[in-house]
């Protein structure tokens, strides 16, 4: 496969591990965060870990959409496909998630609930334009990388005038997340991975303030384990440097300013919502968007009345500080024990990408190693 | 008897009441295709001797969606995955007996393509559809057609074939590219349209199994990687036999469009069903002569060593990257779905 | 947390474009992208394009990537 096998290169990676191998401080430890879920199933998928000195530790960052969606979300939208005659439409990562009461999607499916999955929000307007008379839902999820997706399904559902399409949006925004978790503190942070895809869409420059507030080096990093590893031995360059800027690895991709046509388009359909709530982050301003009244037509919270529904998480989850980077997973009490892969009781664990999934697997082999 | 009406005929509840309609259905379709002896005598059950050794049973229902898929359809997966079952124990398989439920209002131009397609399966694989029953649930009360296939074999004094067998240091080979199957279904459903020249690798296996037996008796587990894929098929091994094992991702053959479509799907080729594969334990000894004799065949063509069995008493199953880093190939938790995160 | 694959675009149809990933082909919009050409590169992303690769910056690593691997063959 081009440009993804050329990245995936063994040689090259042992060759620029040794580099970070004669680079690091011996004297201190190095700890980043790789924001983007997708580098965190990255980083376990390729074993990078075992490449890298013991003294750089990863903190899984809180990029994964499906990780930070309120179980409260999750449950409004298995209520309205319950109580309304409505078909749901949904990507097949929200299907197994917690949404409170040991409910899911996928048991509301099971229930008889007519819940798809489907690929892109094009499935979502076909299904629309396929069934007349009954209304379809697209659950939308995700970062700013899946926000244009949905807002050009908006838009054409509105040139079509598809009545029967509406959106349940719960896009979120990467920087104001970033600025959370660098404010609190807790996670104690000295450089950060920047998402790659979301980056393609927002350009290098959105992080600008990131680095500049909080004295931290961020380098965009591609999707690939060479991207993620080259970047890792650009953070600590910077991190040695005392240098605090953002840096650009993932260059075939990514520019200063992103990719204009699709922010356009976002901006079109969407507005900042002014309150949202993170799972694990709390209720953050300015964080999200919801749909503009001129598509109110297409936004499934106002059409249906969709009910905010507090959820609380299950006791001794603390899925919160894991996607905080303030705890490990193995530091849950359920982890392991309570919640696994086969019956999570958290989103982290749900999700391929959620560190304690991504642990679950890799500790128990770094555990096995151990006793050998 | 009145014939039926195949070409614009469905099912109706009336086929499965055991009356005239239920016999021209039997006659017409399926004992006019399945066409043996045993079955042309018309009785509820089928009696014949069987050769010497143990006898092996087993027993598979198929429901899959959709019922035709490229290189295949749920008649012959039917046929090769029972086919398939009873030769895992090193068994010549002998009889296959076949249940249908089948839905009100299903079309029996499609039934019949169905019935022909597992006639030709068991025809090629010498292993008759001796026995069968059909029953008709209303409509929505079925997807089409379901299958149940049981099937029963031989097993020669001598061989021992069984999950638990496997001993550190014994060799694990794969008989060919994993994950066409799965993709093969994906790409024809609805909402994942992909278009691709994989075809599912359905096949009955017995031949080859046939061959490997002859050249290494010590064969100690057989077993083919379908629901789950390799990752769970070694997973189940390893529990079984109570032992580790250690695979190179590098061995896996597996082919570049199927790569693609993981990648695109965000899929795991591990986790992906094959029905034409197998999984093969074996002592050191008789790796090379193995390996040999299954890339003469062409089930085996591909076959490949992709690792080795090792004391581990958590039972883990770990990779070598082709990066150089190891990874647990860990048990599936629930369907694997596509994912865009 | 976003999977994107890179794809070669093979046909060019409106909004749409159909790409090849190693054989496998899909339709995807292009609703997201100014230009595109046959024969380019993209991210590919629930059904969209998202960007485009450069390929001479793709092969810039690429070239840094080779020479460490000699520098490292000869130490």
């Amino acid at each position: 496969m081009k440009y993804v096998d050329e990245f995936r290169d063994g040689d090259t990676a042992r060759a620029l591990a040794k580099v970070i191998h004669a680079e690091v401080n011996p004297e201190r430890d190095y700890r980043l965060m790789e924001f983007c879920g997708g580098h965190t199933h990255a980083i376990f998928r390729f074993g990078i870990v075992d490449l890298m000195p013991k003294n750089i530790h990863f903190i899984h960052g809180p990029g994964c959409p499906v990780c930070v969606l309120p179980a409260g979300r999750i449950e409004a939208a298995i209520r309205l496909v319950e109580e309304q005659d409505v078909i749901l439409c949904t990507y097949a990562d929200l299907m197994r998630v917690p949404a409170g009461k040991r409910d899911s999607l996928q048991k509301a499916k099971a229930r008889g609930a007519d819940i798809r999955m489907i690929y892109s929000s094009s499935d979502a307007l076909a299904l629309a334009r396929d069934n007349p008379e009954k209304q379809v839902v697209f659950f939308a999820i995700g970062f700013e990388t899946t926000t244009p997706p949905t807002a050009a399904a908006i838009k054409i559902a509105q040139a079509e005038g598809l009545g029967n399409f509406s959106v349940f949006c719960n896009h979120v925004e990467t920087p104001p997340a970033m600025m959370t978790i660098l404010t609190s503190g807790d996670a104690k942070i000295d450089g950060i991975l920047g998402p790659s895809h979301v980056s393609t869409i927002i350009g290098s420059r959105a992080y600008a303030e990131c680095c500049d507030k909080y004295h931290v080096p961020l380098v965009i990093a591609g999707f690939e384990p060479l991207d993620v590893i080259q970047s890792v031995l650009m953070l600590v360059r910077q991190i040695n440097a005392g240098q605090a800027v953002v840096e650009n690895q993932y260059t075939r991709a990514v520019s200063e300013t992103g990719n204009e046509k699709a922010k356009a388009l976002m901006n079109d359909v969407f507005e900042q919502r002014a309150l949202f709530e993170w799972r694990g982050l709390g209720v953050l301003p300015d964080s999200a968007v919801q749909i503009r009244s001129q598509f109110s037509d297409f936004d499934a919270e106002k059409r249906f009345a969709m009910p905010e529904i507090a959820t609380a998480d299950i006791k001794g989850c603390i899925c919160p500080a894991v996607l905080r980077g303030m705890n490990n997973p193995d530091e849950c009490k359920l982890f392991g024990t309570a919640c696994t892969p086969e019956d999570p009781k958290g989103a982290c664990m749900v999700s391929s990408e959620g560190a304690c999934a991504a642990y679950y697997s890799y500790g128990r082999y770094k555990a096995a190693e151990a006793r050998t | 008897m009145s014939k039926l009406d195949i070409k614009n005929g469905v099912i109706e509840m009336g086929h499965g009441s055991g009356g005239r309609t239920s016999a021209s259905l039997i006659d017409e379709l399926f004992v006019r295709h399945f066409n043996n002896a045993l079955l042309d005598q018309g009785n509820d059950q089928a009696a014949f001797s069987v050769p010497a050794g143990r006898m092996v049973i087993s027993t598979d229902g198929h429901v899959i969606t959709p019922l035709f898929f490229p290189g295949g359809d749920i008649g012959s997966l039917s046929v090769h995955g029972t086919v398939n079952d009873v030769a895992m124990s090193g068994a010549k398989p002998l009889y296959l007996s076949a249940s249908f439920i089948l839905e009100e209002g299903f079309p029996l131009a499609e039934l019949e393509r169905i019935v022909i397609s597992m006639a030709k399966a068991s025809k090629d694989a010498d292993v008759p559809v001796v026995t069968g029953d059909t029953k008709v649930v209303e409509r929505g009360k079925g997807d089409g057609v379901f299958i149940t296939t049981t099937g029963i074999g031989i097993v020669p004094d001598g061989i021992n074939i069984s999950g638990d067998r496997a001993e550190p240091d014994d060799v694990i080979i794969v008989s060919g590219s994993i994950g066409d199957h799965g993709i093969a279904i994906l790409s024809s459903r609805e909402g994942l349209q992909f278009a691709t020249t994989i075809e599912s690798d359905s096949a009955a296996l017995h031949g080859l199994v046939a061959d490997m037996v002859a050249v290494a008796p010590d064969i100690r587990c057989l077993r083919d990687p379908t629901r789950g894929g390799l990752a769970t098929t070694l997973n189940e091994l390893a529990r079984q036999s109570k032992v580790g094992m250690r695979i190179q991702e590098t061995a896996i053959p597996i082919k570049a469009e199927v790569k693609g479509a993981c990648e695109l799907l965000g899929l795991d080729p591990l986790y992906i069903a094959n029905e034409g594969k197998l999984v093969c334990i074996v002592p050191t000894k008789d790796t090379e002569q193995l390996l040999a004799v299954m890339q003469k065949h062409p089930l085996g063509q591909a076959a490949a060593i992709i690792g080795t069995v090792c004391e581990d008493a958590q039972h883990m199953v770990i990779m070598e990257t082709a990066f150089g880093g190891n990874r647990v190939v860990d048990w599936l938790a629930g369907e694997q779905l596509p994912r865009i995160c | 947390m976003c999977l994107a694959v890179p794809a070669r675009v093979i046909e060019l149809s409106g909004d749409t474009a159909i790409v090849d990933l190693d054989g496998i082909r899909k339709e995807t919009s292009t609703l997201l992208l100014d230009e595109v050409a046959v024969g380019d590169y993209v991210l590919i992303h629930v059904g969209y394009a998202l960007e485009r690769i450069d390929p001479l910056e793709a092969a810039k690593i690429l070239a840094l990537f080779a020479e460490l691997r000699a520098q490292d063959a000869e130490s």
